[in-house]
């Protein structure tokens, strides 16, 4: 809840921060700021209030709430420094673009230490509306308006979805609260409508993070957005819906007739194979990187499978995942400045004009294919040695198909990046290159301590 | 000290070399690769009189797995293979101009520390780290650096990654089953697992694939002719010289011993796919116009005969095949240079546009002569202690296997005297070659006083050796 609090204020304050003239600043005290949270998170490690009945038993702190906290509080300082030189041209929002990613963040942290449903909406809904505005936050670009106005029409769907269910799961049981409801649901008797709210309410989150086959929105929302909202969506926010998936799938204890596996195994084949295949015929890199996101759900769901240790595993993945996006989005946002698309042939030539950026993205992208030393290599393999302990053999062997195919997209941009001569003459460093190098260096250094480090998160949960 | 001083010594040496600048860088490289050298050579030393340079240490709780890195003669000797012919790759490529060469030259020793810690990883998945990571370097060094059409060579660069990190990625989900059963990634516990023959048969086939792309047998050898031809020689040099035998010697430390009844339920199939390759390879060989496609495919023929030799389980098989790996080793990356020698004067590499250079360089003739003869497994060169060890072992198992094996012998001083005499004799060529300059001579001969050698004097190897491959013969057979 400090937590919570801290970052409300924090973003309040940015908002307050306009009156004052301190725009300059606003990026560092941000970050500062956000530092000083991350702080605050990390002190709060040991502590376990999931049994206190603490404000009105709406939010309990533990260490999956904490660990996860920790990852999007770090995922937001690297989007907020990146907005310094990402929102130049905006100098009269700049703070309220500060301020909803803040609030995004809020959003993010509800969603993770909910223990009651009406907080879960809340969170979700604080979280989807910030993206909504980030994702039209370009008022004159159509592909923006038309980002945001997909988004929001599809995204509010959803979250009637998941209204809609949490509805049902109250009129079978009675209670908002996910301790009552999982007591509930371990006797026998709840009426029908309890496994079809929890259906209900989880399609909605797998909307969220886009796992085929409610994928639909994804390509054109990442495409038309503002690069820096693309990088928050598909960090930041696939992030914070799996950690919340997971909760929730934990949380409710549904018997029906047939083995709820056998649907995660579908719908994270599913999830892999059409993100992957459908990546392999973009041109465009950001569309590219929303398919290899949706394939990357894929891999999450398999998580699912053996959920004694899903936490773990979810955890260590999102990590490794988040921090190449970031990194890989670091320089996307670079290279594609002043530039009209998102085009691979952007990349043409990197690796001779500015050989840093065009490394940093290579190891990015050799971690989401799960290369070793990069964490990305640990997070699949972790996966798919706990679903083989399970038995389900035929998802790792269609994990790891994917991972081949994957290689083929990913590698598009590198060879574009090493083996084309750039066809633009200009070979300036564009503004804020140092800004961008920073940020992508630090999370891809960090994404390869953990590679080499995995204890340093695995045993985050322990 | 023990083995992590020579990894950490070359993982230093890359970044040295990439700090150094792309003046200094080969010199750099050269410099830490001699080091290493030496470093390795010490390490044999204590190795031999009884020191245990091995090193264990916890790395990962969960899932468990451990920085083990296990010396014994095998790993001694593949290390040893490694760290001597790094130094003289290095060396091969002073006469080339690379541009950006401290990228080169620095992605040349991270190859060389993935390759030297594959070999004496002793834990399944920092021996799979190590696997994988070698992969990296030579992607970038054939795509980047390599010759012909950029098109056609993105093509055949990226469809070797692919293949390999296919084959590779069923090999760790074994590793992932295997892992489930033992509750460690650890060689001697894996060792101890009681598999039934219906999970031996899933694991070997998994290794299997990984280790048939990398070595490569047939059917799994398409990628390789083109990337050989359209990777820098150096490149060349280290993915046939030293990373192909990653994958022979991974079948010997880990899929024979894990699987063996497998092994020995399959073995007329695998025999016979390994020999397919011999037969293969010498035939396509002799029908090539292009050097470097040639020397390709009479690799492929070679490596066939040593992974025939692996799979027959013998003592003498399996001693055979280290012997011929590391004959194997030297003669390539000899015959390679000699065609990028070739290269660097006539800027060609086509046979028909050769020939008549013996009277121009005599030197390089005779060196050149030697290699060929080596590599047909002449008496007197360590090639052909390997080759008979290998072809006796065949024999041991079934007569046709070592007659059909033998045509290797045949073949190849078939389509390499050919090859000889298309290239080096006949009339004078019009075209003046210089005779082979100091770094080049150098080259050449430490590689053929190597091979002259210890075929003429085997018996340090073999004292190496032999023990090792008698602990893992024991696993085998348990």
């Amino acid at each position: 809840m400090q937590v919570l609090i801290s970052i409300v204020s924090l973003g309040v304050f940015c908002l307050l921060a306009e009156v004052f003239n301190l725009r300059k600043l606003l990026v560092p005290i941000t970050v500062i700021g956000l530092l000083a949270v991350l702080g605050i998170s990390l002190n709060l490690w040991s502590i376990d209030s999931s049994l206190d009945t603490q404000f009105s038993s709406m939010i309990a702190t533990n260490k999956f709430s904490s660990a996860f906290s920790t990852l999007f509080i770090l995922l937001t300082i690297f989007l907020v420094a990146m907005s310094d030189d990402f929102y130049k041209d905006h100098p009269t929002k700049f703070s309220d673009f500060i301020a909803i990613k803040l609030f995004l963040l809020t959003g993010a942290v509800a969603m993770v230490s909910f223990t009651n449903l009406a907080m879960f909406f809340l969170g979700i809904e604080v979280l989807s509306i910030s993206v909504y505005i980030l994702a039209a936050s370009e008022r004159l670009n159509v592909k923006s308006n038309e980002a945001g106005m997909k988004y929001f029409l599809l995204g509010s769907f959803a979250s009637g979805l998941v209204l809609f269910g949490i509805c049902l799961v109250y009129g079978a049981t009675g209670y908002f609260d996910m301790g009552e409801i999982y007591d509930l649901s371990q006797g026998v008797g709840l009426p029908v409508w309890y496994p079809i709210g929890v259906a209900l309410i989880i399609i909605g989150m797998l909307f969220k993070i886009a796992a085929a086959p409610f994928h639909f929105w994804a390509p054109d929302v990442y495409e038309g957005s503002p690069t820096l909202t693309t990088a928050t969506m598909s960090t930041l926010v696939k992030v914070a819906a799996i950690a919340t998936l997971y909760k929730l799938v934990s949380g409710f204890s549904v018997t029906i007739g047939f083995k709820v596996e056998n649907i995660i195994v579908v719908i994270s084949i599913l999830s892999m194979t059409v993100g992957n295949i459908m990546a392999l015929r973009q041109k465009n890199v950001k569309r590219m990187l929303a398919f290899s996101g949706i394939s990357h759900a894929g891999f999450m769901l398999m998580a699912f499978l053996n959920i004694s240790t899903a936490a773990n595993n979810l955890l260590y993945y999102t990590f490794a995942y988040a921090l190449a996006g970031i990194s890989a989005f670091a320089v996307i946002i670079m290279a594609t400045k002043n530039k009209e698309n998102e085009n691979i042939e952007n990349f043409n030539g990197l690796g001779k004009t500015s050989p840093l950026m065009a490394a940093i993205l290579t190891a990015s992208l050799l971690s989401m294919a799960g290369i070793p030393i990069f964490s990305g290599f640990f997070a699949k393999f972790m996966l798919f040695s706990d679903t083989v302990k399970v038995g389900y053999i035929v998802v790792v062997i269609a994990g790891v198909i994917n991972s081949i195919i994957s290689i083929g997209y990913y590698f598009k941009l590198v060879l574009a990046m090493y083996t084309k001569d750039s066809d633009s003459s200009e070979h300036n460093k564009p503004s804020g290159y140092y800004l961008y190098s920073i940020v992508a260096a630090l999370s891809i250094i960090l994404n390869i301590i953990i590679g080499v480090y995995p204890s340093l998160v695995t045993q985050l949960l322990k | 000290m023990d083995v992590t001083t020579l990894l950490i010594l070359l993982l230093i040496g890359a970044v040295a070399t990439l700090v150094s600048g792309d003046k200094l860088a080969s010199k750099v490289a050269l410099l830490f690769s001699l080091v290493a050298f030496g470093l390795s050579i010490n390490l044999l030393l204590q190795f031999t009189q009884g020191v245990d340079v091995s090193f264990v240490s916890n790395w990962i709780e969960s899932p468990k797995v451990a920085l083990a890195l296990k010396a014994d003669g095998l790993s001694m000797a593949m290390v040893l293979l490694t760290t001597t012919l790094t130094p003289i790759i290095i060396l091969s490529t002073f006469g080339n101009n690379f541009s950006s060469g401290k990228n080169i030259y620095a992605l040349i020793l991270l190859m060389a520390f993935a390759m030297v810690g594959t070999f004496l990883a002793a834990d399944g998945l920092l021996y799979y780290i190590f696997w994988e990571l070698a992969l990296i370097p030579i992607y970038f060094i054939a795509l980047i650096w390599g010759n012909g059409d950029t098109e056609e060579r993105k093509k055949a660069v990226v469809k070797f990654f692919i293949y390999t990190l296919a084959g590779s990625l069923f090999m760790l989900v074994g590793f992932a089953y295997l892992y489930s059963k033992a509750g460690s990634f650890l060689l001697e516990d894996l060792y101890k697992l009681e598999l039934s023959n219906g999970e031996q048969f899933w694991i070997f086939f998994a290794f299997f694939l990984a280790y048939a792309i990398k070595i490569p047998i047939i059917p799994f050898h398409t990628w390789q002719a083109k990337v050989y031809q359209k990777a820098p020689t150096v490149g060349t040099m280290l993915l046939s010289g030293i990373m192909l035998k990653m994958g022979l010697y991974s079948v010997i430390r880990w899929q024979l011993p894990i699987a063996p009844n497998a092994a020995k339920e399959y073995m007329p199939i695998l025999i016979g796919l390994s020999i397919a390759g011999v037969i293969y390879g010498s035939i396509v060989a002799l029908r090539q116009k292009d050097l470097k496609k040639l020397l390709a495919y009479s690799s492929l023929a070679h490596v066939g005969l040593i992974a025939a030799g692996c799979y027959t389980l013998t003592a003498d098989g399996l001693n055979g095949a280290v012997y011929q790996m590391i004959a194997h080793g030297f003669v390539i990356v000899g015959l390679f240079f000699a065609a990028e020698v070739i290269f660097r004067r006539f800027e060609t590499r086509k046979i028909k546009e050769l020939g008549g250079i013996r009277s121009q360089a005599s030197g390089f003739t005779s060196m050149f002569m030697i290699l060929v003869l080596a590599s047909v497994a002449l008496p007197g060169t360590y090639n052909f202690i390997g080759e008979f060890t290998v072809l006796y072992s065949l024999s041991q198992v079934n007569l046709w296997y070592a007659l059909i094996g033998g045509t290797t012998i045949i073949l190849g001083a078939y389509y390499m005297l050919k090859m000889f005499q298309n290239v080096m004799l006949g009339e004078t060529n019009t075209k003046v070659f210089k005779d082979v300059n100091v770094s080049e001579a150098i080259v050449f001969v430490a590689i053929i006083g190597f091979l002259l050698f210890f075929g003429l004097y085997p018996k340090p190897i073999n004292d190496l050796v032999n023990p090792a491959i008698k602990e893992i013969l024991a696993v085998i057979n348990r």
